[in-house]
């Protein structure tokens, strides 16, 4: 463990190593590439005048609104496209078709429903989650040995029991990926519609990093950058690791 | 050709199937799985049902357990026609059914707590007596991919009797073990029979483990699912898979099976 941990730091110092040679090279100008000292110093400020904060906040905030009601619309019409033919041949062949589509492509959409308001990145969001959701749980319930119900019938278990004591865990390896992938997705079009849409109910990372474009400030760019995918990491470890961890225990594959 | 004999001793009748057909309807073809079956069995006792593969063994298994109706016939138990499943009859298959996202002990509360009026303690302690019974209180924290085929198995009993089945329905519980694995099963079987009288209805194509467990051996015939002809085993019990009485029962009863299934063939 304490290895792991070295090799990574090691890995990490030494990527932070070549950026300040490639600095000190002067190859780009320090206006492209600035400093790893400046963009700390840019983080830093940001902490201390709260701009960042409120800026994860209100980045976050609409992500776990918009992932959540995602999870909550997504997982019972996936339960539903696996048990009936008919939501199959409707809400299955649907989700199917958007899922294929990229979410940015629901930013417009999204204005010209919504206008500039919250309402509008959170459909964003959630049009990225639910469809490959939606998939993901219908494969996984279509996927679980049918010999788990039928014993779980025989000791009398029944409707709802079994939905949320048999299928609904046995289908979990599904739902986790689906879950992963839908936090992906949702992070991407959240970010997409940040960048793209002046909101005028709140300044989220997106925002931060597009004005920092606007303002040719490259430190902000790229430390913006780094506050979003740690937050990613974030997420990953504190999460879906545990999940994924116990998976692995308890059904014995190496997934993931 | 079919015979009939209630069941030998002084018992109450516990299952009774009267006339009972099952057809399968798929796109491609009708299947009869089973063809005006009527079979009655004791309280307490422990019936094999024996046959090729086909002759409507699980189907019958699946009526009597209430996963299944009958299209012609009635199944009852107690006197009752059987209406749906419950845990008064719980069957054990084949195939691995145990959940892999509960441990050990996980799966054998999983029946105990849909059995009404049981707290807590109450459904932990018999989990663990079960556990006990079967050897494997050891691994009650265990996860089920930790565990042999064998040990798998055993668990799967005990989620089975924890909820104090009345009727136990094994489906060639043993058909996917080692011969050695068998051996200590057979054992074990006979000893919680002995100590909990379940009646037991026992599905294998192993006329030798069939004679080895039941009281009565009944043969079934395939294409549609028939009973052909019944034995009773009155060997005294234990009994040894490798005795030579036993082995004289299970040389009759093959011969016996021999003869329909290649006459079969040859119709
Ligand atoms: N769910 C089903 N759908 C279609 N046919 C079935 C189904 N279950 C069983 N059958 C058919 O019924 C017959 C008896 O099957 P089964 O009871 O499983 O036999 P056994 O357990 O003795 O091998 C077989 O021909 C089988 O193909
Ligand atoms: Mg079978």
């Amino acid at each position: 463990m304490i290895a792991r941990w070295a090799v990574a730091s090691l890995f990490f110092a030494c990527v932070i190593g070549l950026w300040q040679l490639a600095v000190n090279a002067q190859i780009w100008s320090p206006l492209l590439l600035p400093s790893p000292a400046s963009v700390f110093t840019y983080l830093w400020s940001a902490v201390e005048d709260a701009t960042l904060w409120e800026a994860i906040l209100v980045t976050v905030r609409r992500l776990l609104i918009g992932y959540g009601l995602g999870i909550l619309i997504g997982l019972p019409l996936g339960l539903l496209t696996a048990s009936f033919k008919w939501s199959q041949d409707t809400i299955g062949v649907l989700a199917l078709g958007l899922q294929t589509l990229p979410s940015v492509c629901w930013v417009p959409l999204a204005l010209l429903w919504f206008g500039q308001t919250e309402a509008a990145m959170l459909f964003v969001v959630v049009m990225g989650t639910l469809w490959s959701l939606i998939i993901a749980t219908d494969t996984g319930v279509r996927t679980i040995p049918p010999i788990y119900s039928r014993a779980a019938r025989s000791m009398g278990s029944s409707g709802f029991h079994t939905w949320t004591h048999v299928i609904l865990p046995a289908a979990l390896p599904f739902l986790l990926s689906g879950m992963k992938q839908g936090w992906a997705f949702a992070w991407r079009s959240l970010m997409a519609a940040e960048i793209y849409v002046t909101i005028l109910t709140g300044f989220g990372l997106g925002h931060l990093l597009h004005y920092g474009r606007e303002l040719n400030a490259m430190d902000q760019v790229i430390g913006v950058m780094l506050v979003i995918v740690m937050i990613g990491l974030a997420v990953d470890k504190t999460l879906f690791a545990p999940v994924e961890r116990f998976l692995h225990r308890r059904w014995g594959t190496a997934r993931g | 050709m079919q015979s009939v004999v209630p069941s030998p001793g002084t018992n109450p009748t516990k299952l009774v199937l009267e006339h009972v057909s099952k057809w399968f309807r798929t796109s491609s073809l009708h299947v009869q799985a089973l063809d005006d079956v009527t079979l009655r069995i004791a309280e307490g006792e422990f019936v094999c049902l024996v046959g090729p593969s086909g002759c409507g063994k699980s189907t019958l298994l699946n009526l009597i357990a209430g996963l299944d109706r009958p299209d012609g016939g009635t199944v009852q138990a107690d006197s009752q026609t059987i209406r749906g499943p419950g845990p008064h009859r719980l069957m054990m298959f084949q195939e691995a059914a145990l959940f892999p996202w509960l441990t050990v002990l996980g799966n054998v509360l999983f029946g105990l707590k849909l059995v009404h009026g049981l707290n807590a303690s109450e459904r932990r302690e018999k989990a663990e007596y079960f556990l006990e019974l079967v050897g494997l209180k050891r691994f009650m924290h265990s996860n089920v991919h930790e565990l042999s085929g064998g040990m798998r198995q055993r668990v799967a009993l005990a989620r089975s009797l924890a909820p104090n089945p009345s009727v136990l329905l094994m489906d060639e519980p043993f058909g996917a073990l080692d011969a050695l694995t068998r051996e200590q099963l057979y054992g074990d079987i006979q000893r919680i029979w002995s100590q909990h009288r379940k009646t037991i209805v026992f599905v294998t194509h192993n006329v030798r483990e069939a004679v080895c467990l039941g009281d009565r051996v009944i043969l079934f015939s395939p294409n549609p699912g028939r009973i052909r002809e019944e034995f009773s085993i009155p060997l005294p019990r234990p009994r040894d898979i490798n005795s030579v009485d036993l082995a004289r029962y299970s040389t009759e009863i093959t011969r016996v099976l021999k003869g329909y299934v290649q006459s079969e063939v040859v119709e």
